[in-house]
C-alpha cells in the first residue's frame, strides 16, 4: 500500500510539473526584484511600482541571519519529527510539546545551576526549579544567565533538555505508542494530539502559563563596512567611531583582509552570543548524527527501516530497538532545539513548541518525509522564507507566509522539494 | 528456440500481437499483417499498443501490446513481477502509462479518469479482494450501479426530490436481491464486508462489479484463496456470464486453470508479452516454458 | 407505487414517528443521555455554593447551550471525517471564516471597523457561502492528499486565517479604492481591537422580550417579556438566564436542522458513495464513482455548516476578536474529541459526544472543584507550583490541593488529552461509531414480494424508511 501511495504521489508530480514551474518563475520574480532593491532600482508604471524599489544591504543581511538561526532551530527539531514520520508512520502532533518540555527542564536546570552559582540557591530551589515561576525570587537579571558568564549553567542545561526529552518520548513512547504500533497512522496521529494537549498543560499546572525571561546580558558581534572594508567589533560606538576614521584604543575592532567595496560604509548585521551558540550546537548536533548514521550499523537499519519497514522486518533488522533509537534521537534533538531556541530569545512560554509545530511541519515535509537533511534544510528554508518575506510583506504574515508555502510545496510537490529522496 | 512462427503464422483464428523482437522481425515481412491488425481491431473489445511503465527506473510494464476479442475469455498470466497487475492499473487509469495508448470498443482510454473507464463499461476486481470493510454485502452492491439520481446532492436531500431517488432504489434492490440469489451469498446480505471469508469477498467483488452491467471485465486472481467448490461455482458464473456477451480478461496464477478455461492466452515475463494464442500452442511453447523454469508450471 | 400513495401512507405517521423515536429510536437515546447529565449537575449544583433554583437552572442552561453548539460542529465534522473519512482539523478556521464574513456584512456602515450594514438573513447566508467557498480552496488542491496532510493542511489554513485576522494590515481597507465604476468599499477585521456585531442571532430572541433588543436597558418589556420574565424571576431565574434559555432553544432547533440534514445525506445512494470513499477510494472510483467531486461538494457543505455553527457560537457575544477561544486550533481538537467520542460516523453519537465533551469534560471539572473548595477550607490558595509542593514536605497536602483546584482549567486540559489517548487505546470507534447506519434511502431488506407488488406490508416499509 505505501509503495502505491508513493507512486500515486508520484504521479501526482507528474502531472502537476506546469504549476512547479509557475512557481518556480515567481520565484525567479521575487529574486530579481530583491536584486533591483538592493541595487535601489525602481521599475514603474504610471503610480504604481512593479519591481524593485530599496532596501538596505545591512537590513538584508540580518534578515537571512535571522532566518538562519531560526531555521537551524527549526531543522534540529524537524529531524525527529522526520525520523518518527517515516520510520513508525505517523505525523506526531506531539512532537512540538516535546520541544516545550525539553526547553522547560533544560532551562530549570540552567536556572538552578546558575542560581548555585551565585548563591542564590538558598530557599530558592523550588522557585528556581520551576524557571522563576511566582513573584519571589531571584529575578533572571540577578542570574544574569548567557554564555559567558554562566557556561556551565547553559551546558548542564542543554544536557538536561536532551536527556530529559529522551527519557520523556522514551516513556510516552512505551505507555502510548507501543500499544498503537498495529493501528493506522490517523489513529496514532490523533493519540499524539491528546498527548500535546496533556504535555502542553501540565507544563502550565507546573510551569505556569505566564512567558518569562530566561537570560540576561551576553555579548554581541557587529559586522560592519567600515570604507569598504568588513570589520568586526563588539560596540556600535567602536564602529561609528571607526567609520569617521577614529577606531578607539583598547575597543575590540578586527578588520577582515578580504574584499573592498570602495567606500561602502555601513551597519551589516548583529550577532549575538545566544545566536552563535543555537547556530554552532546545532551544525555540531547535525554533523554528530550524521556521523553516527553513515558509519553505525544502526544508522544504518535506520535508514533501511525507514525506507521499508517491512523489507526491513523480513531481513531481521530489530525494529524496536530501531524504533527505539528513532526516539533518542529525535526527543534527543527536540529537546536541544527548544533549549536552544529558548535561548536565542531569551524568553519561555508553555506555548513555544506548540506555535513552532507547524513550522516545523512544513520543514518536514518540504524536505520530505524521512530525509534528515531533507529537514535541515527545510528547516532553514522555512526560516529564510519567515524572515525574508518581511522584505515584501508585513510581519503579521511572516508566520502565515511560511504556512502558505508549506501548503503549496504539499500540493505542487508532495514528496518534498528534494522530491522522494528518504532517509539520510 | 522455437520461436518459429507458433504463435503467429497460420493461426488466423484468433489477434495475435507477439511482439518479442524476433517474432516483430518476422511478422514484418509478413505482407497480411496490416489486414489482420484491421480485422483485429473490428473483433477486439480492448487494444493494448506499446504500454510502458517505470517505477523508479525500474520498468514494470515494458511495451505491452495485445488485445481481447470481443466475446472471448482471455487469460494473462506470467510469473510474480511479470508486469500483469500493472498492466490493469495501466488499463484502468489507476497509473498513468509513460507511453502507450489503451482503447476499448473503439474509444481511447489512455488519460481517463478511473472512475470514467468503470462507466464505459470496463469494470475490474482487485487481486487481493477489496470490498469496503464497513459496509453490508447489500450496501456494497447498491453502491455500485451507475447513473444514480440519488448521487445528486439535491435529490438526496431535497424533501420534494427524494421521492424519485426512493422509487430507484425500491428497483435497484430488486436487482440486488437477485445478483445476491444468483450469487448465492443472499444469506449474508445484512454482514458486514468485512466479516465475509476471503471466497465469499472474491463472490461478492465479482458480484459488485456486475452491478455496474460492464460489457468487460477485467479480473485480477479471481480464484485466489477460494476453496475448489466455490471456484467451481465461480468459473459457471463466468462461463455463463459470457454466453450471453461479456468480454473477460483473466490474470491467474494457477496455470492449469486457465489452461482449461481460456480460449486465448498471454503470457507476460519481465514487462513484455512473451507469447500468446491458444492453450495449447502455449503449453508448448519453449520460451513460456523457459521463463517459468524454477516456477511451478 | 407512486408517490401520492406512499405519501398518503406516512402523513398520518409523522406524529407517531416522532413519538416512536422518542420511545425506542435514538431521540430517547439522546434524551436519556441529557436526562443524566442534567440529573449529574443538578447534584453538583445542590453540593455546591448554594444559589438556590435559579443556579441549578442557570446551570442547566449553560450545559444545554454548550451543548447544542457543540453538537451542531460535531455533526458538521461528522460529514467530513465521520462519512467521507477527510481528516479536517482545520475547523476554527472555516468558523472564523463565517463569522467574520457575518460580522463584515451585518456590522454598519459607519461602525469602526465598518461594515455593509445588511439584515441579519444574509449575514448568515453569507457568512456560509464564503465558508463554503473556503473549503473549495482549500479543498481543490488538498483533497487528493493523504489523510495526514490534509490534516496538516487544514490546520495551517485554519491558523492562516487566525493570524491574518490578528494582523493590523486587515484591520480596516478599501476594495476597489481608485476603480471609477465601482464605489469604494471599507471594510475591516478590526484585528486585535476586535469587531462588534449589534446585529447578531440573538436580537429576533431578546425581541420577544424586550421592545428595544439591541439594548434592553434603554427600551421595555414586550408582553411577553412581562409575563415571562416575572414568572421565572419568582422562583429565582435571572432575566439573563430565560433570554439565554430561549436562545438555547433556537439553537436545538439548528441541531436538529443539522441532523436531519445529515441524516438525509447519509442515508442517500449520495452518502453510499461517502462512505465507499471512507473506506477505499480505489474502489470507489472503480465503481465508476467521481470521487473527486464528492469530495468536493461534501467538503464545502461542511464547512457551511461549519461556518454557521460558528456564527451561531461567537455572534452571541455581540462582539468577537481573534484571540477568542472559539478560533484556536484548540478549539478544533474538542470537536474532534467529542466526535471521538460519540463515535465518528454516527449522527446520534455525534450528538452524544458533543453533550459529554461539553459536560463532563468542560464544565464537569469547574463545578466539582467548586465542591471541594466548598467542604475542604483550604485558605488562600497558593499562587505557584513551588509554594504548593513545598508544605508537602511536612506531610501538608492542604496547600497542593489548593493550588490544584485553583488551577483546574489548565488539568482539564490535561484530562481532556488524556481521555483521547485513553479511546484511542480501548474504543477507537467511541460510543456508537460500531452502529451500523445503513446508507440507503429505503429498508434494504424489506423487499417487496414479487408477484403482488402492491401489498399494505410495501407501504408500512416505505413508511418506515424515512
Amino acid at each position: 500500500m505505501a509503495t502505491s501511495e508513493r507512486l500515486a504521489d508520484w504521479r501526482l508530480a507528474v502531472v502537476e510539473r506546469p504549476k512547479t514551474t509557475l512557481f518556480g518563475g515567481l520565484f525567479v520574480l521575487l529574486f530579481l526584484d530583491l536584486l533591483f532593491k538592493l541595487v535601489g532600482v525602481e521599475l514603474t508604471v504610471g503610480s504604481a511600482s512593479l519591481l524593485g524599489g530599496s532596501l538596505a544591504v545591512g537590513r538584508l543581511v540580518t534578515l537571512v541571519w535571522n532566518g538562519l538561526v531560526v531555521g537551524l532551530g527549526i531543522g534540529l527539531a524537524g529531524i525527529g519529527l522526520s525520523m518518527t514520520y517515516s520510520i513508525l508512520s505517523f505525523a506526531n502532533f506531539a512532537h512540538g510539546d516535546y520541544v516545550t518540555s525539553g526547553a522547560f527542564a533544560g532551562w530549570a536546570a540552567a536556572w538552578l545551576v546558575a542560581g548555585f552559582g551565585s548563591g542564590a540557591f538558598e530557599g530558592n530551589a523550588l522557585y528556581l526549579a520551576t524557571v522563576g515561576f511566582g513573584p519571589d525570587g531571584p529575578s533572571s537579571a540577578v542570574l544574569s544567565i548567557n554564555v559567558f558568564q554562566t557556561p556551565l549553567a547553559v551546558f548542564a542545561g542543554l544536557v538536561v533538555a536532551v536527556l530529559g526529552t529522551i527519557v520523556l518520548s522514551l516513556v510516552l513512547d512505551r505507555i502510548i505508542f507501543e500499544p498503537m504500533r498495529d493501528q493506522s497512522g490517523i489513529a496514532v496521529l490523533i493519540a499524539s494530539i491528546g498527548v500535546a494537549l496533556a504535555l502542553r498543560y501540565l507544563v502550565v499546572f507546573v510551569f505556569g502559563a505566564r512567558n518569562r525571561g530566561l537570560t540576561a546580558g551576553g555579548a554581541k558581534l557587529i559586522l560592519a563596512s567600515v570604507d569598504g572594508k568588513l570589520a568586526f567589533a563588539d560596540k556600535r560606538s567602536t564602529v561609528i567611531q571607526a567609520q569617521s576614521g577614529d577606531v578607539p584604543s583598547g575597543a575590540f575592532y578586527t578588520e577582515l583582509p578580504v574584499v573592498d567595496f570602495g567606500s561602502y560604509s555601513a551597519e551589516l548585521v548583529t550577532i549575538s552570543s545566544a545566536e552563535m551558540t543555537l547556530v554552532v550546537v546545532s551544525v555540531v548536533l547535525m554533523y554528530a548524527l550524521h556521523v553516527t548514521l553513515q558509519r553505525t550499523k544502526l544508522g544504518k537499519a535506520m535508514r533501511a527501516m525507514a525506507d521499508n519497514e517491512d523489507l526491513a522486518r523480513v531481513t531481521g533488522i530489530p525494529t524496536e530497538r530501531v524504533v527505539r533509537a528513532t526516539w533518542i534521537i529525535g526527543g534527543g534533538l527536540a529537546g536541544a532545539s527548544g533549549y536552544l531556541i529558548a535561548l536565542e530569545r531569551g524568553t519561555l512560554a508553555f506555548n513555544l513548541g506548540w506555535l513552532l509545530l507547524l513550522l516545523i511541519f512544513a520543514a518536514v515535509i518540504l524536505g520530505g518525509i524521512g530525509s534528515i537533511y531533507g529537514a535541515i534544510a527545510g528547516g532553514v528554508l522555512i526560516g529564510l522564507t519567515n524572515s525574508v518575506s518581511l522584505v515584501w510583506i508585513p510581519s503579521s504574515f511572516s508566520t502565515a507566509a511560511a504556512f502558505a508555502i508549506m501548503i503549496l510545496v504539499l500540493v505542487v510537490r508532495p514528496d518534498g522539494l528534494f522530491g522522494g529522496v528518504t532517509t539520510a | 528456440m522455437t520461436e518459429d512462427g507458433t504463435t503467429v503464422e497460420g493461426s488466423g483464428e484468433t489477434a495475435t500481437a507477439d511482439r518479442s523482437d524476433e517474432a516483430e522481425t518476422e511478422q514484418a515481412v509478413d505482407s497480411g499483417e496490416s489486414a489482420r491488425r484491421e480485422l483485429d481491431a473490428e473483433s477486439a473489445s480492448l487494444v493494448v499498443e506499446d504500454l510502458r511503465k517505470s517505477f523508479g527506473g525500474i520498468d514494470a510494464v515494458d511495451g505491452v501490446s495485445f488485445s481481447v476479442e470481443r466475446g472471448s475469455l482471455t487469460g494473462l498470466i506470467g510469473p510474480n513481477g511479470a508486469g500483469k497487475s500493472t498492466t490493469f492499473n495501466l488499463i484502468t487509469g489507476v497509473h498513468e502509462p509513460d507511453a502507450g495508448r489503451v482503447a476499448f470498443e473503439g474509444e481511447t482510454l489512455t488519460g481517463m479518469r478511473t472512475s470514467s473507464i468503470a462507466n464505459s463499461g470496463l469494470v475490474r476486481t482487485f487481486q487481493i479482494a477489496r470490498e469496503l470493510e464497513e459496509m453490508t454485502v447489500l450496501e456494497n452492491l447498491m453502491l455500485s450501479p451507475r447513473g444514480q439520481s440519488g448521487e445528486t446532492l439535491t435529490n438526496a436531500v431535497l424533501p420534494g426530490l427524494r421521492g424519485s431517488v426512493r422509487d430507484e432504489e425500491r428497483e435497484l434492490r430488486e436487482t440486488v436481491w437477485e445478483t445476491l440469489e444468483l450469487f448465492e451469498i443472499d444469506h449474508l446480505a445484512e454482514e458486514r464486508a468485512g466479516n465475509l471469508s476471503g471466497g465469499q469477498r472474491k463472490l461478492l467483488e465479482l458480484a459488485r462489479a456486475l452491478m455496474l452491467d460492464p460489457t468487460m471485465m477485467l479480473l485480477d486472481e479471481p480464484f485466489a484463496g477460494v476453496n475448489p467448490t466455490l471456484e467451481e461455482k465461480l468459473l459457471d458464473r463466468i462461463h455463463e456470464l459470457r454466453e450471453e456477451g461479456l468480454t473477460f480478461l483473466l490474470v491467474e496464477h494457477d496455470i492449469d486453470l486457465i489452461m482449461e478455461h481460456c480460449e486465448h492466452v498471454i503470457v507476460m515475463h519481465q514487462g513484455q508479452v512473451l507469447a500468446e494464442g491458444p492453450p495449447a500452442e502455449i503449453r508448448s511453447n519453449d520460451r513460456v516454458i523457459d521463463a517459468y523454469l524454477g516456477e511451478d508450471v | 407505487m407512486s408517490d401520492a400513495d406512499r405519501d398518503a401512507a406516512t402523513a398520518p405517521t409523522v406524529t407517531d414517528r416522532i413519538s416512536e423515536e422518542v420511545r425506542e429510536g435514538d431521540a430517547g437515546l439522546i434524551a436519556l443521555v441529557m436526562f443524566g447529565v442534567y440529573a449529574l449537575f443538578t447534584i453538583f449544583v445542590i453540593l455546591g455554593p448554594s444559589q438556590g433554583i435559579g443556579g441549578i437552572v442557570a446551570a442547566l442552561q449553560a450545559i444545554t447551550f454548550w451543548t447544542a453548539l457543540y453538537a451542531m460542529l460535531v455533526l458538521a465534522l461528522n460529514l467530513h471525517w465521520g462519512y467521507t473519512g477527510l481528516f479536517n482539523i482545520g475547523v476554527a478556521g472555516f468558523m472564523a471564516v463565517g463569522v467574520y464574513t457575518f460580522a463584515a456584512l451585518t456590522a454598519p456602515t459607519g461602525g469602526s471597523p465598518p461594515g455593509l450594514g445588511l439584515p441579519l438573513w444574509a449575514g448568515i447566508v453569507g457568512g456560509m457561502a464564503v465558508a463554503a467557498l473556503a473549503g473549495a480552496l482549500v479543498a481543490l488542491p488538498a483533497l487528493r492528499l493523504r489523510a495526514d496532510y490534509l490534516a496538516i493542511v487544514t490546520v495551517a489554513f485554519s491558523e492562516i486565517v487566525r493570524l491574518s485576522l490578528l494582523s493590523t494590515s486587515l484591520e480596516e481597507f478599501t476594495l476597489f479604492d481608485g476603480l471609477a465604476v465601482v464605489p469604494d468599499l471599507t471594510l475591516g477585521s478590526g484585528a486585535g481591537r476586535g469587531i462588534s456585531m449589534p446585529i447578531n442571532p440573538t436580537i429576533p430572541v431578546k425581541s420577544l422580550y424586550y421592545t428595544n433588543p439591541m439594548n434592553p436597558a434603554s427600551g421595555s418589556r414586550t408582553v411577553v417579556g412581562n409575563t415571562v420574565l416575572p414568572a421565572f424571576a419568582s422562583i429565582g431565574v435571572r432575566e439573563t438566564v430565560v433570554v439565554s434559555m430561549t436562545y438555547t432553544l433556537v439553537l436545538i432547533g439548528f441541531v436538529v436542522l443539522f441532523y436531519v440534514l445529515l441524516r438525509r445525506i447519509g442515508n442517500s445512494p449520495f452518502g453510499r458513495v461517502l462512505k465507499a470513499i471512507r473506506e477505499d477510494e480505489l474502489v470507489a472510483n472503480s465503481l465508476g464513482k467521481d470521487t473527486r467531486m464528492f469530495k468536493v461538494k461534501v467538503f464545502m457543505i461542511g464547512c457551511a455548516l461549519m461556518g454557521l455553527g460558528g456564527i451561531l457560537w461567537e455572534t452571541q457575544r455581540g462582539f468577537t476578536d481573534p484571540t477568542s477561544t472559539t478560533f484556536r486550533p484548540l478549539q478544533t481538537f474538542y470537536i474532534f474529541i467529542a466526535l471521538i467520542i460519540g463515535g465518528a460516523g454516527s449522527n446520534t453519537g455525534s450528538v452524544i459526544g458533543g453533550a459529554l465533551f461539553a459536560s463532563l469534560l468542560f464544565q464537569g471539572p469547574l463545578y466539582v472543584s467548586r465542591i471541594f473548595s466548598k467542604y475542604i477550607p483550604t485558605g488562600d490558595a497558593p499562587s505557584t507550583f513551588a509554594a504548593a509542593l513545598g508544605p508537602l514536605g511536612s506531610l501538608d497536602v492542604t496547600p497542593f490541593l489548593a493550588y490544584t483546584l485553583q488551577n483546574i482549567s489548565s488539568l482539564r486540559f490535561v484530562l481532556v488529552g488524556v481521555v483521547l489517548i485513553v479511546l484511542m487505546h480501548r474504543r477507537p470507534t467511541g460510543l456508537l461509531g460500531h452502529r451500523k447506519e445503513v446508507a440507503s434511502s429505503i429498508d434494504l431488506l424489506d423487499r417487496e414480494p414479487r408477484q403482488k407488488p402492491e401489498t399494505p406490508t410495501a407501504a408500512d416499509g416505505g413508511g418506515r424508511d424515512d
